[in-house]
């Protein structure tokens, strides 16, 4: 670090060059008054309370907008500072009446704070009296101009941190004041409701519509954990009053959400408190569920999966792990399935999200995930971006794109068949046409060849197979690419020179890409485009797949998989399998296992008789939804622990109350592989239990007894049979957590893999040949219809949809329509529809949008009362068995359905 | 582009849509529109349009009438060309008379001061004002054809 030496009230400090006198004093413990400066936002020097005064200088400057230099003498409070500081917020003070009994933000305010320090006893000039109303538009925020000291922080947070500029000063002098959008409500304007603003505002005029009146910042207890949403792991601070969560805040200095937060982690957390929870173990008898105590439950359980292991064999008995569950449990379930149950039938929904990452990164690099650090992409020219609408899906790291386009120079490159958000970034968007990824990709390597753009170097000492991937790419010159993918060829050719130039090009993707019965091609294709560009092993570059859930790396990590133990490890290594069944004291099975859709379709058939589901709901997330509840139905035994009854849980024979994210201890691993703490916030609600403690009782009910003292115990487990892991340990991860590999103690964790070597030794080029989908549209269904998320729900809704301001701002799903088509059906804006397939049929209300293309369509899966999942297509791709989500034949038609 | 150089083009982007309406003043269409056209957000052309007084966004008479309220016109008897005004046109300034024909405004220096009292009706600007002269400068303007 260069620096420079200064003094603040004749403390001798070193600071950072080029930072404010402000920055080095708050780093050094030092506090200056400020009222508009904000650590991470831009600097307005608009309040003027932190003016400092610097030996040699005349008068007085403003230490957030002046420079440290060498030798430079500060003092940072005096009797005359502090007579200027007095008159500012005594001007403040009188520009409105600022009331504090009545204000929610009573206690956590910097006004009342400063005027308080500066022993302000009475206000020197006429108060004005005036009272503006409040805007309550918003579902979960209230603006009250009369508490605003117009110091701009809530715009610079809305411009800088969610790019969304809904907030700006209007008229001037005086009069001015904050408005939103052309000033109007809230809710009429783009605001996404992440409440950066709010946590932004210093005063009490932006705050937390449903904590009003709920507590007072003195009475929380403040705990800090993870966000049990999306696969970022933004860090939270809970605020908890009588062991009930009020409000949430980001947490300044989490690894990658750096204070930022959307609308799930800051608002979503209410579903833990619903009244829906289930707080007792339940048992159907003759058709009906009824309360049993845990003895009841867990005995009957064990005796049922005893008597069909004895009847049928291990392999009729398999699991459902839990990509919402930490890391500990998802260790303890694995282990559960093959070392008790003895089978390797144990799978999540990640075999419905990535496993076709896992599949082609591991053979390409030899390492399935995210090959780079969150806080890389800041450090990357140029960023692709396919097949993720990142803004909605990973919403920080989709404000964090957002910010380094418009103020970072960094240039984007979106492919993708939806004009989302992120075009509007962008400086080139190609729009393939749904299902010929391989096929533009290909393109783009052909011309980054053909045109000598490609790192020579890289090829040459780091990775095999060019010669025989070359000879396909040159197949794929823009001219054929532009017949199958849609792209014209220009945007290609100029698509492939910003990628193929750029010094440091990363790439991010996510279902887009491997949700296809070619996800594991589409991967490896990509693969290919960063090993030919050299854009591996660096900072800032890399091959990023976007995790969905919060713990789906982790719980992928902890082989939640049929052919994997802990750490990618096979089951079918004679060497790994001795490991474990020395370390488990057990025989393990040799024989890979079946993944999510396979014991569905065995189940169905016959031969899987017992499930044991944790923390999944595959009746709302799996392909072919029919198909699934036949296979349940077909199940001699059904056990599924959650903590809700969900659509899955309903089918079952026994339900068990696990508990929340808020109720644990334990780890979740993030889409950047960093392994990061959950603190157990409030007790278990109801009856329920820890998740890790059910899974044990079980086991040792079944003769296999697993003793653990608590998650952390676990870990140690974990590491000392995961090398990726070995160095992880919970009394390291507080604050910023670790990523692996990790492998020792003493390792400080790895920010980005395959530096100077593959993890399996070289990169490797694999040929790829595009094939189109499973199931195209025809004469019976002429639409294709795609699958995804919006940004106020979370996968099947379980949590998003028992959440009160979530299922108030987006309480339906929808069917996205083109304007074209939608003119050719006589359909208008919210007509209700019938979709169909050859599957199923589902009722949806119409969006008529240009988002999608003409003869596309789109759905969420988040609606039980329109599950999109009904319609889609469950065929597989071949390698990684992942399902065909985003390409699927459908019909529609005008429907009799009437709003309930 | 920089920022400043966006609002530099979104003030000549607003005049002109201000001097295309007949009612003197920017549309809420107009406004997205210019957004759009400048890359900027809504807030942020809606803060630029408020912040310099020249921009309406409500409806406002075929002439404006502004008058300079500043040092040397204040003390050369401005009050008085307010009143005369006021009177003659029976609104109170910031209003339009309810024909549509003129609004009442005031403004700071108009850059005349020798010539003080000054207004600027429109583009043209009037020194040396008197009651008698806003007289006929109104039954002029009142007899002009649409
Ligand atoms: S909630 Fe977010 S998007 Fe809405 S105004 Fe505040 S910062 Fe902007
Ligand atoms: S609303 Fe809060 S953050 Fe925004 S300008 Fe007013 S006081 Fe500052
Ligand atoms: S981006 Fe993801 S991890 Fe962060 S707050 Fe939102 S849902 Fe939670
Ligand atoms: S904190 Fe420096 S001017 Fe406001």
């Amino acid at each position: 670090m260069n620096t420079v030496n200064i003094t603040i009230d004749e403390k001798p400090i070193k600071a950072e060059k080029g930072s404010t006198i402000m920055e080095a004093a708050l780093a050094n413990g030092i506090k200056i008054p400020h009222l508009c400066y904000q650590k991470g936002l831009s600097i307005a020097g608009a309040c003027r309370v932190c003016l400092v005064k610097i030996k040699g200088r005349p008068g007085m400057t403003a230490s957030c907008t002046t420079e440290v230099a060498e030798g430079m003498e500060v003092t940072s409070t005096d009797e005359e500072l502090n007579e200027m500081r007095r008159l500012i917020v005594e001007l403040i003070l009188s520009e409105h009446e600022h009331n504090c009994l009545v204000c929610e933000n009573n206690g956590q305010c910097d006004l009342q704070d400063l005027a308080y320090e500066l022993g302000i006893d009475k206000i020197r000039f006429p108060v004005n009296k005036s009272v503006e109303p409040i805007e309550d538009s918003s579902e979960v925020i209230l603006r009250d101009p009369n508490r605003c000291i117009l110091c701009g922080r809530c715009v610079r947070a809305c411009a800088e941190l969610t790019v969304q500029k809904v907030l700006d000063f209007a008229a001037r002098g005086s009069k001015t004041y904050i408005i939103a959008g052309l000033d109007q409500p809230l809710v009429q304007t783009d605001c996404v409701s992440c409440g950066a603003c709010v946590q932004a505002c210093p005063t009490g005029a932006l705050t937390e519509k449903l904590a009003r009146f709920q507590g007072r910042s003195w009475e929380f207890r403040k705990v800090q954990t993870t966000c049990p949403y999306c696969g970022v792991g933004c860090q939270l601070k809970l605020n908890i009053k009588d062991d009930k969560i009020v409000k949430v805040y980001g947490v300044e200095d989490g690894p990658d959400n750096k204070g930022h937060l959307c609308v799930k982690g800051r608002f979503g957390f209410d579903y833990v408190h619903h009244e829906d929870r289930l707080i007792s173990p339940l048992i159907k008898r003759n058709g009906k569920f009824e309360k049993a105590s845990w003895d009841e439950a867990l005995n009957l359980i064990v005796t049922k999966f005893k008597e069909l292991k004895n009847k049928y064999g291990s392999d009729a008995l398999a699991g459902l792990s839990s990509a919402k569950c930490t890391n500990e449990e998802n260790y303890l379930f694995q282990k559960l399935i093959r070392a008790c149950f003895g089978t390797n039938n144990v799978d999540h929904c990640a075999r419905l999200c990535h496993a076709s990452t896992v599949a082609g990164l591991a053979r390409a690099f030899g390492s399935g995930a995210m090959t780079n650090s969150i806080r890389e992409f800041e450090k990357a020219d140029v960023i692709l971006i396919t097949g993720s609408n990142t803004t909605e899906t990973h919403p920080v790291i989709g404000d964090y794109l957002k910010h380094l386009a418009t103020y970072n120079g960094t240039e984007l490159i979106v492919v993708d068949p939806r004009a989302i958000e992120l075009i509007e970034y962008a400086k080139i968007w190609l729009r393939q046409k749904s299902g010929t990824d391989v096929a533009w990709i290909n393109g783009l390597m052909n011309v980054i060849i053909s045109e000598g753009l490609y790192d020579k170097e890289f090829v040459e000492n780091r990775t095999e197979n060019f010669d025989k991937f070359k000879k396909v790419v040159s197949k794929y010159t823009p001219e054929k690419v532009e017949e199958i993918t849609g792209i014209s060829k220009e945007k290609l050719v100029a698509a492939a020179r910003m990628y193929g130039k750029a010094d440091k090009g990363s790439i991010i993707f996510a279902m887009g890409i491997t949700q296809h019965t070619t996800g594991t091609d589409n991967v490896l294709s990509l693969a290919n485009l960063a090993m030919l560009c050299g854009n591996v092993g660096r900072e800032g570059t890399g091959v990023n797949p976007l995790r969905g859930q919060n713990n789906v790396q982790g719980a992928c990590d902890m082989g939640a998989l049929p052919n994997v133990y802990p750490g990618y490890q096979s089951v079918s290594d004679e060497q790994a399998k001795e490991k474990f069944e020395k370390a488990w004291g057990a025989k393990l099975s040799p024989k890979v296992g079946l993944t999510v859709v396979e014991i569905m379709d065995a189940a169905s058939k016959g031969k899987i008789k017992g499930l044991y589901i944790m923390g999944e709901n595959p009746m709302l997330s799996d392909p072919n939804l029919n198909h699934v509840r036949e296979g349940l139905r077909n199940l001699d035994f059904l056990v599924v622990q959650d903590i809700f009854l969900t659509q899955t849980a309903e089918l079952a024979d026994v339900v068990l109350p696990g508990v929340s994210f808020a109720e644990k201890d334990g780890t979740f691993t993030n889409t950047g592989r960093r392994i990061q703490l959950l603190h157990k916030a409030i007790p278990n609600i109801g009856d329920s239990r820890d998740d890790w403690k059910i899974i044990t009782e079980i086991s040792e009910r079944m003769g296999y007894p697993m003793v653990y003292r608590s998650p952390a115990e676990v870990m140690d487990e974990i590491a000392s049979l995961t090398p990726i892991y070995g160095g992880v340990h919970f009394d390291r991860l507080e604050g910023q957590g670790l990523q692996w590999p990790c492998p020792s103690r003493e390792h400080p964790g790895t920010p980005y893999l395959h530096k100077d070597k593959f993890t399996r030794g070289k990169g490797l080029f694999t040929p790829v040949d595009y094939i189109p989908p499973a199931e195209l549209p025809d004469e019976e269904y002429p639409f294709l219809l795609s699958t995804g998320r919006i940004l106020y729900h979370f996968h099947t809704g379980s949590l998003s949809r028992r959440s009160k301001p979530l299922d108030s701002i987006a309480p339906e799903g929808f069917l996205e329509i083109n304007p074209q088509d939608a003119e050719k059906l006589k359909v208008k804006d919210n007509d209700w529809l019938r979709v169909s397939s050859r599957r199923g049929k589902v009722e949806v209300k119409a969006k008529i949008t240009d988002r999608v293309d003409k003869g596309v369509v789109f759905m969420t899966f988040h609606f039980a009362e329109s599950a999109a999942n009904l319609l889609t297509n469950d065929a597989l791709d071949p390698v990684a068995k992942i399902p065909e989500y985003k390409v699927s034949a459908v019909k529609i038609e005008a429907s009799d359905y009437i709003d309930s | 582009m920089k920022l400043r150089d966006k609002e530099k083009d979104v003030i000549a982007l607003l005049s002109e849509a201000q001097r295309e309406s007949k009612h003197n003043y920017i549309t809420e269409e107009k406004l997205k529109l210019i957004a759009q056209e400048a890359g900027l957000s809504y807030s942020e052309v809606y803060g630029v349009a408020t912040f310099y007084s020249l921009f309406s966004l409500k409806p406002r008479g075929e002439y404006i009438i502004r008058v300079c309220d500043s040092g040397p016109c204040h003390l050369m008897g401005s009050r008085s060309i307010f009143e005369v005004l006021e009177e003659e046109l029976k609104i109170k300034v910031g209003e339009t008379t309810p024909d549509g024909k003129f609004t009442l405004e005031e403004t700071s220096c108009l850059g005349i001061c020798d010539e003080a009292p000054a207004m600027m009706i429109n583009e043209k600007v009037y020194g040396n004002l008197t009651p008698q002269e806003i007289k006929k400068i109104l039954k002029r303007l009142r007899e002009k054809k649409w």
